[in-house]
């Protein structure tokens, strides 16, 4: 983890409630794909945990939902320089798949596995991706990953694009090995229909970097702090509503 | 630095600056950022007879100017503390850390002060009688004279070590609780915990926090926190050590001018990890702005206006 001051290059909506935003600076601690920043914004008191989409030596790239004060005035923001804490979080571990794993994102879950893409295709994996959103409009990054080559299906839950329904509808029977981030209910379903896999997951967070035991959850290997022993745990460590 | 030096029963500190207890872990976190020798001491995560998971989740909720926690005292309970975390914290922390403890029943309190009593590396024991947090204890010793006076004397016949009484704030008569606890035997006082707070989500019609209510801190409760640590300051003659929306070196000078001789930085570690550092670096500056020699000539040198 590091204190930087990073400088904001562009930050634009993508979708109706969707914004990209591009820092420059040292990012030089953000180390793996499905690591999240805690960026301070003014007159806010706690930071705001994002997660990273892209992200080399000198800057970062974000993507968020407006969901709330935080997010609508990060997105109001188009210049100057942010104080953040970079490299938080565990990330996914790369070299625990097989040769072709599912990567599997659901609404905002699906900007760290653009990272996390190009990572495993560095590693020569042929990782495929399936996207679910609720709706046509709210679909975002699907060209991103087919510049990268890889196979993409999108999946919308009112079937106005791609397949009808869920990730889960779209997933193989069974999947050797999974790299899932999205909302818990979807998570869960991908959970069910996977051999093997890392799991990224949200919860409300004070510091961010394991310091106050506000986003602890129970696992099978006992309390997990989500900001710094997670975000991303191991299918055999989770323990659902525990 | 001479001019930082403090001293806190009998304790001397290089400098006053403390982190507060739940917002520093057991020191490893922070010891990955900068070297955590230059502290005074910090006080380490709440600690209770047995092993605790705490609140179930979302246990923050953001506040303008600050932030409830109800964390619900999450700790892996004293003998963990002792086997793993205390020799962990040898590697990277030389002075004399304070334990802070919690319980659930005077017996609890006694234990787990009993058996940090018999670790060198404890310097302070702070008992907290203030938690908001968790049902049955914690608050409820703070909040009345007679149980504080109770847990302090239970404490006291266990330990040779300091005991400083961290009290609540969520009380009508701060000064009985604190001179009760000093009558016990009280080393010192801390103050001032949390505040009890609750938010609201306005969608779902629910408290933002799963325990409902939380501990409302940051810089928002700094101005009550200064007055009680001026009101327990000067009504009792063992030390204080003042907390409560700490955020920088002014704020540092502003408790010991109030009666602080130590002063504990809380939720402001959790937005700017490196914010102690920063502020014993600040300090010397600081007092030079404002004409203060030494930091220990400006402990309770707050005058109050004469009343008309």
């Amino acid at each position: 983890m590091e204190q930087v001051y990073l400088q904001i290059k562009e930050n634009h909506r993508i979708t109706d409630s969707v914004w990209k935003m591009k820092l420059t600076g040292d990012c030089s601690h953000i180390t793996a794909p499905g690591q999240f920043i805690n960026i301070k914004l003014d007159g806010l008191f706690l930071r705001r945990p994002i997660s990273v989409y892209d992200a080399d030596l000198n800057s970062v790239t974000v993507i968020y939902k407006v969901v709330g004060k935080g997010t609508a005035q990060l997105s109001k923001t188009s210049s100057g320089v942010l104080d953040v804490l970079t490299g938080l979080g565990n990330g996914y571990d790369t070299s625990l798949s097989g040769q072709s794993p599912c990567l599997v994102g659901g609404g905002v879950g699906v900007p760290p596995l653009y990272l996390l893409a190009k990572t495993l295709i560095k590693e020569g994996k042929s990782p495929r991706v399936i996207l679910g959103f609720n709706q046509k409009s709210e679909i975002f990054c699907e060209d991103d990953f087919k510049k990268l080559g890889v196979d993409v299906a999108v999946t919308t839950v009112d079937g106005s694009y791609g397949v009808k329904g869920f990730v889960t509808d779209a997933m193989p029977e069974n999947a050797d090995y999974v790299f899932s981030c999205g909302p818990e209910p979807m998570l869960k379903a991908v959970f069910s229909h996977c051999k093997d896999g890392q799991f990224s997951f949200e919860e409300r967070m004070g510091c961010g970097f394991g310091a106050c035991m506000g986003c602890t959850c129970k696992t099978v290997t006992g309390y997990k702090r989500i900001c710094k022993d997670g975000p991303v745990l191991k299918k055999e460590e989770i323990l659902w509503n525990a | 630095m001479e001019r930082l030096k403090t001293s806190l029963c009998g304790i001397s500190l290089s400098n006053p600056v403390i982190p507060a207890s739940g917002t520093f872990g057991y020191g490893r976190e922070f010891a990955e950022l900068y070297d955590i020798n230059i502290l005074g001491t910090f006080s380490f995560k709440g600690t209770t007879k047995d092993p605790r998971y705490g609140n179930p989740t979302p246990r923050i909720a953001e506040c303008s100017s600050g932030m409830i926690n109800a964390v619900g005292l999450q700790n892996p309970g004293v003998e963990k503390v002792i086997e793993e975390e205390l020799p962990n914290l040898a590697k990277i922390f030389s002075k004399p850390v304070m334990a802070n403890v919690s319980g659930f029943s005077v017996e609890d309190y006694a234990y787990t002060c009993q058996r940090l009593d018999s670790c060198p590396q404890v310097g302070w024991l702070e008992v907290n009688v203030s938690c908001p947090n968790v049902h049955g204890g914690g608050m409820s010793f703070g909040t009345s004279p007679e149980a504080a006076a109770e847990v302090t004397r239970a404490v006291k016949k266990v330990t040779t070590k300091p005991v400083i009484i961290k009290l609540s704030p969520n009380v009508t008569d701060i000064i009985s609780i604190a001179k009760a606890c000093e009558e016990a035997g009280a080393d010192g006082i801390s103050l001032i915990n949390t505040m009890l707070g609750m938010r609201i989500d306005l969608r779902k019609r629910r408290p933002v926090i799963a325990n409902n209510m939380g501990g409302f801190s940051g810089s928002a409760i700094f101005p009550v926190a200064v007055r009680m640590v001026w009101q327990v300051a000067h009504a009792v003659n063992i030390p204080v050590v003042g907390m409560g929306g700490v955020s920088s070196a002014e704020d540092v000078i502003e408790m010991m001018m109030a009666g602080a001789s130590a002063v504990q930085i809380g939720a402001a570690n959790l937005i700017d990890p490196f914010i102690c550092k920063k502020i014993i670096e600040d300090l010397p500056e600081t007092m030079d702005r404002l004409g203060i020699n030494t930091l220990e000539e400006i402990i309770k040198g707050a005058q109050l206006w004469e009343k008309m």
